[in-house]
């Protein structure tokens, strides 16, 4: 009997851990680059105070952080055919991914923007700099700072969260596991089996956090 | 070379500036007086444009500028001629002392690298910072961190420079260090608009005093009128309560 778990989680572990660096991780990745881009951009139109394109953010954020991701995922790869629209499941998973991580990470930022002092600012516009030159080399890199370890746990939030993209039939690590389940009827270790490699990869993720935090220091402020 | 004009300027209804005249000729040190509230800083940020004011005009080599509808190109135009000198320094905290000055230097005015680090260090060497080009602004003490404030202000040469109260974050002791450096930069011509609580800078460094008060300017002239022989009853009241 135990011979025959040990047996299985031996050999499951390969099957399991391939999808989760050749699927999870990338749709991870690149998900939270386009997330990131999306939410520079929303936090920036707010902080400039443009209107109208501050009032689509709000409304962008409003719908993304007010619905759950599961529907999200479920309106976009079930729902969009019904009009023509139909994407892969992998696209699919990153469109939806990148659009809700960027939601909260625009908050994140905006946050991050407005907490750098103001005469930082003007003093960027006294030494004659325009507005977006005095965002982009002071203000943003200021803030994106303060928001990195923010930022950190969402990318940790939602390397867990791609599992959800099993719903919507993309074969990651978790549908994978479900998959092995389904054969060998061992769901108890299999579950825990797949558990352990999300905890590997978010410890890995931590351990690149706090190196990045002291990477970036704190503008000659020791940090310890 | 600079003259205000009737410059008003309110926040939220409450009249802070009523119409403020002023004129500046080039290499004047003008001191500027007044108690709590009058309305030094909002004079020092409308004339930089960090204020918007409600109405006046500006002339400024000779071009005539009107506050109430200047354009951002215009505005861009006078900050480049003109360096501003915060009362909290307001260094760019992820810049080193060196990258504060050349910043502006490249980005603003285009200035390849090297030159700007050429004229950064050079500024820094003048102000008695060049030991601390790398530094960054929260490794420095305040007076360092006003000094190489200073040197940003300056490097690009401006043909004025505002200071709000440079010196009154800062201890006693190193108020005298950023002082110095303000009386060289004095001795060299250079044009400037300080406001102050330093008594003793406004009589012997400033060449012009101007007292003002709820707003208005009180009383303006040479400096030695000014503390000499006041002509206004609120001017001698000020200078005796400060003790000069
Ligand atoms: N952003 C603002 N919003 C509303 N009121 C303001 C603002 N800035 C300044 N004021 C008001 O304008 C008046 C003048 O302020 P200002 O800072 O120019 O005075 P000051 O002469 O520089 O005083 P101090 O010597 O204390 O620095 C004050 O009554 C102040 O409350
Ligand atoms: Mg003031």
């Amino acid at each position: 009997m135990e011979n025959r778990i040990l047996e299985i989680f031996m050999e499951s572990f390969p099957n399991i851990l391939l999808p989760g660096l050749t699927v999870t991780i990338p749709l991870t990745a690149v998900s939270f680059i386009f997330a990131l881009i999306i939410a520079t951009v929303t936090a920036l139109v707010q902080f400039a105070d443009i209107r109208i394109l501050k009032q689509i953010a709000r409304f962008y954020i409003w719908v993304i952080r007010g619905t759950p991701l599961l529907v999200q995922l479920f309106v976009v790869f079930y729902g969009l055919p019904n009009v023509g629209i139909l994407i892969d499941p992998l696209p699919a998973a990153v469109l939806v991914f990148s659009i809700n991580e960027g939601a909260y990470c625009a908050e994140t930022i905006r946050a991050a923007l407005e907490s750098v002092p103001k005469g930082q600012m003007e003093a960027g516009l006294c030494v004659g700099m325009s507005w977006l030159q005095t965002v982009r080399r002071i203000i943003l890199p200021q803030a994106l700072r303060t928001a990195f370890p923010t930022l950190s746990n969402s990318l940790i939030a939602m390397v867990k969260d791609t599992s959800l993209a099993a719903n919507i039939t993309v074969t990651e690590m978790f549908m994978t596991t479900q998959r092995i389940v389904a054969r060998t009827y061992e769901p108890l270790i299999l579950y825990i089996e797949v558990g352990l490699i999300y905890l590997i990869f978010c410890t890995v993720l931590t351990k690149l956090q706090s190196v990045g935090e002291k990477r970036l220091g704190y503008y000659g402020r020791k940090v310890r | 070379m600079l003259s205000v004009k009737g410059l008003c300027k309110s926040f939220e209804g409450t009249e802070v500036l009523k119409g403020i005249d002023i004129n500046v000729d080039k290499g004047d040190v003008i001191a500027v007086l007044g108690p709590s509230g009058s309305g030094k800083t909002t004079l020092l940020r409308c004339m930089n444009f960090l204020e918007e004011a409600d109405s006046g005009s500006m002339v400024f080599d000779g071009k005539e500028y009107s506050f109430a509808n200047v354009s951002k190109k215009e505005i861009g135009e006078l900050r480049k001629k003109t360096g501003f000198v915060f009362q909290n320094y307001n260094l760019f905290a992820n810049k080193t002392a060196l990258q504060n000055v050349t910043e502006g230097l490249m980005i603003a005015r285009k200035i390849p690298k090297a030159e700007a680090e050429r004229i950064g260090r050079q500024a820094l060497l003048k102000v008695g910072m060049s030991d601390r080009c790398d530094y960054y602004p929260s490794q420095l003490s305040g007076g360092q961190q006003q000094r190489v404030a200073i040197a940003r202000a300056m490097a690009s040469e401006p043909e004025i420079i505002y200071f709000d109260e440079p010196t009154s974050a800062l201890d006693p002791e190193l108020t005298g260090e950023v002082l110095a450096v303000m009386k060289s930069l004095a001795d060299e011509g250079m044009t400037m608009i300080v406001v102050t609580h330093e008594m003793e800078f406004a009589k012997n460094v400033s060449n012009k005093v101007i007292f003002m008060e709820n707003g208005v300017v009180v009383e303006s002239g040479s400096s030695r009128d000014i503390f000499e022989s006041p002509k206004e009853e609120r001017t001698r009241e000020f200078l005796r309560m400060t003790d000069f």
